[in-house]
């Protein structure tokens, strides 16, 4: 059934990326391919993976964007890696005809049954972040199961129960857990760093959340320009002998 | 948004369709439709043509047709599938309608009313394609009163028209009611789309690259490096951007070829050259097709989606 669970779900996992440390280097991306390629929603497809115009399946997609500070001119490099956010109000779900989309009851996860999913691709339209992925080969919509097979998954240790994202990010800077528990320590890193949803405006309630850049440390004085190289072009002042001598050679 | 052939022919001709049967049960219990057998199989022989042909039309573009059948289960939630059901239920009164008109020469009393349960069946169903996308959020453009408003008056509308065609063709004593029926709606339709595109051009932004980011308070948002360098997916769906160029080009000719030449041409088959009216009446038919299909074109290549404010776009 494609209406949303009637109580909002009491687990809500999800991720909280950080803003402030992501360097953009796609470890998340591949990582998350590598693993879901194999995973629930198998394959993630590649259409001419070699050749122009490849197009493919991702879950996960990072994007850089510059804020400029239009009062001082300041600006700054902010990387910005985007996936499903698993909504509480998830329009993608309500807005799918055959109930293949769906939002699970225990944990707030949105997955896609792609055994009945009949391609239509209305709920990629419905979502505003871009989270879903039509794969054309299959001709099925695919999304990001936040790696349902891998953070239940008994056979793996229990450090690598969590989404493969989280696991490969060489910075730490994204975290996996609970945010519908006030307690637990992604909740806390939210209040802590005032984590925010990203177009709140959509009404669909997103569940992940993002930590913005902290304030930079060593800020300079507005009137002090950077260090620059001191030029010496026309005067050999200082210079070694036998640049001296050439020096005199050369401008004869 | 990309504009599929698929679902511009599905909207366009099923809601001519539906127009048209929603026209042919009111104007028969108004007296206005003669219940002839081979009338009746040319009306309802269109009329249906183009109401199945939206509806398969409409599942080309699916990436698994076969499942189509699937779409009829989550009425509770999805405009899409309130839309299937809706279609499919509007077959049974129509189609009884029609087998009364065509083989009992029945148009009227207890065969009118199922025909004009048909016909309240049929614009519900028409208002349920229009509510598919009228309650996307993440589309400014459609996410309007107006999309509604349109939807149901360019139904009547087309509908209208190709009725008033098939009334001259068989040269009934109402061709010149329909034809200023047309005209009304054909007026009507030209102010709807007018006050649509002032609403869409006119609306606030709904979302920005700040919002989308959440990093406004930085400052502004501008995009350095997208996540590939070739599209993707949600590019080529969402991104469609061909139309932007000629817009008000378009939106002209869709004026003048669905409305404006339409509503002179009746005019001119009514009070100018009645002889010609045939002609006229084809000629309407001709421009209006391709004028409707200019319009549904637009109402996708134009609207834009939050999503494109992660690849570039700066408000919505």
């Amino acid at each position: 059934m494609t209406s949303l669970p009637r109580k909002s779900s009491r687990r809500k996992l999800g991720l909280v990326i950080d803003l402030d440390i992501c360097v953009a280097c796609q470890a998340c991306a591949v990582n998350c391919k590598e693993w879901n390629t194999s995973g629930h929603s198998a394959p993630l497809t590649d259409l001419n993976p070699y050749g122009k115009g490849q197009n493919g399946v991702w879950y996960n997609r990072i994007h850089s964007f510059e804020a400029v500070d239009e009062k001082t001119g300041d600006s700054q490099t902010i990387n910005f890696p985007k996936s499903c956010l698993h909504c509480e109000d998830a329009p993608c779900v309500t807005v799918c005809p055959t109930g293949a989309s769906y939002k699970r009851e225990e944990d707030g996860i949105v997955l896609v049954n792609g055994d009945i999913c009949i391609g239509c691709k209305l709920c990629s339209w419905a979502c505003p972040y871009g989270a879903r992925e039509y794969d054309e080969t299959e001709g099925v919509m695919k999304k990001c199961t936040l790696c349902v097979d891998k953070i239940y998954n008994e056979t793996l240790s229990p450090s690598s129960r969590v989404p493969a994202c989280v696991s490969t990010c060489p910075v730490g800077a994204r975290h996996f857990g609970d945010l519908g528990d006030p307690h637990s320590e992604v909740t806390r890193l939210v209040e802590a760093r005032g984590g925010f949803a990203l177009m709140p405006e959509q009404g669909t309630l997103p569940v992940n959340r993002y930590l913005p850049p902290r304030p930079k440390q060593h800020q300079k004085p507005k009137d002090q320009t950077p260090r620059m190289l001191e030029h010496k072009d026309d005067s050999s002042d200082g210079a070694g002998l036998l640049a001296r001598w050439v020096d005199k050679v050369l401008s004869a | 948004m990309h504009p599929a052939k698929s679902v511009i022919f599905f909207t366009t001709g099923s809601g001519a369709g539906y127009g048209m049967l929603a026209w042919l049960a009111i104007l028969a219990l108004m007296g206005y439709q003669p219940a002839d057998s081979t009338y009746g199989l040319f009306a309802f022989g269109i009329a249906f043509g183009l109401v199945g042909g939206g509806l398969l039309s409409s599942t080309f573009h699916l990436g698994h047709p076969e499942r189509a059948w699937r779409a009829m289960s989550q009425w509770r939630s999805s405009w899409l599938s309130r839309e299937g059901v809706a279609a499919i239920a509007t077959f049974g009164p129509t189609g009884l309608y029609a087998l009364a008109w065509i083989f009992l020469n029945e148009n009227q009393s207890l065969a009118g009313g199922i025909g004009l349960i048909g016909a309240l069946m049929s614009l519900i169903t028409v208002y349920c394609t229009s509510m598919i996308y009228g309650s996307l959020k993440t589309i400014p453009a459609w996410f309007t009163k107006w999309t509604r408003v349109a939807y149901l008056v360019f139904a009547m509308m087309t509908g209208a028209v190709l009725l008033w065609f098939l009334s001259v063709l068989f040269n009934l004593p109402e061709a010149a009611t329909i034809a200023r029926l047309s005209m009304f709606f054909l007026a009507l339709g030209f102010i709807v789309k007018i006050i649509y595109w002032r609403a869409v051009d006119n609306a606030p932004a709904t979302s920005t690259a700040e919002s989308a980011t959440g990093l406004g308070k930085l400052g502004k948002i501008r995009l350095i490096e997208s996540p590939h360098s070739e599209d993707n997916y949600l590019l080529k769906e969402m991104g469609f951007r061909i139309a932007r160029k000629h817009a008000g080009k378009l939106r002209i000719i869709a004026l003048v070829l669905g409305f404006v030449i339409p509503f002179l041409a009746i005019c001119a088959a009514l009070y100018g050259l009645p002889q010609f009216q045939l002609l006229f009446a084809g000629f309407a038919v001709v421009t209006g097709i391709v004028g409707i299909v200019t319009e549904r074109w637009l109402f996708f290549a134009e609207a834009k989606h939050v999503v494109t404010l992660y690849y570039g776009e700066s408000r919505i």
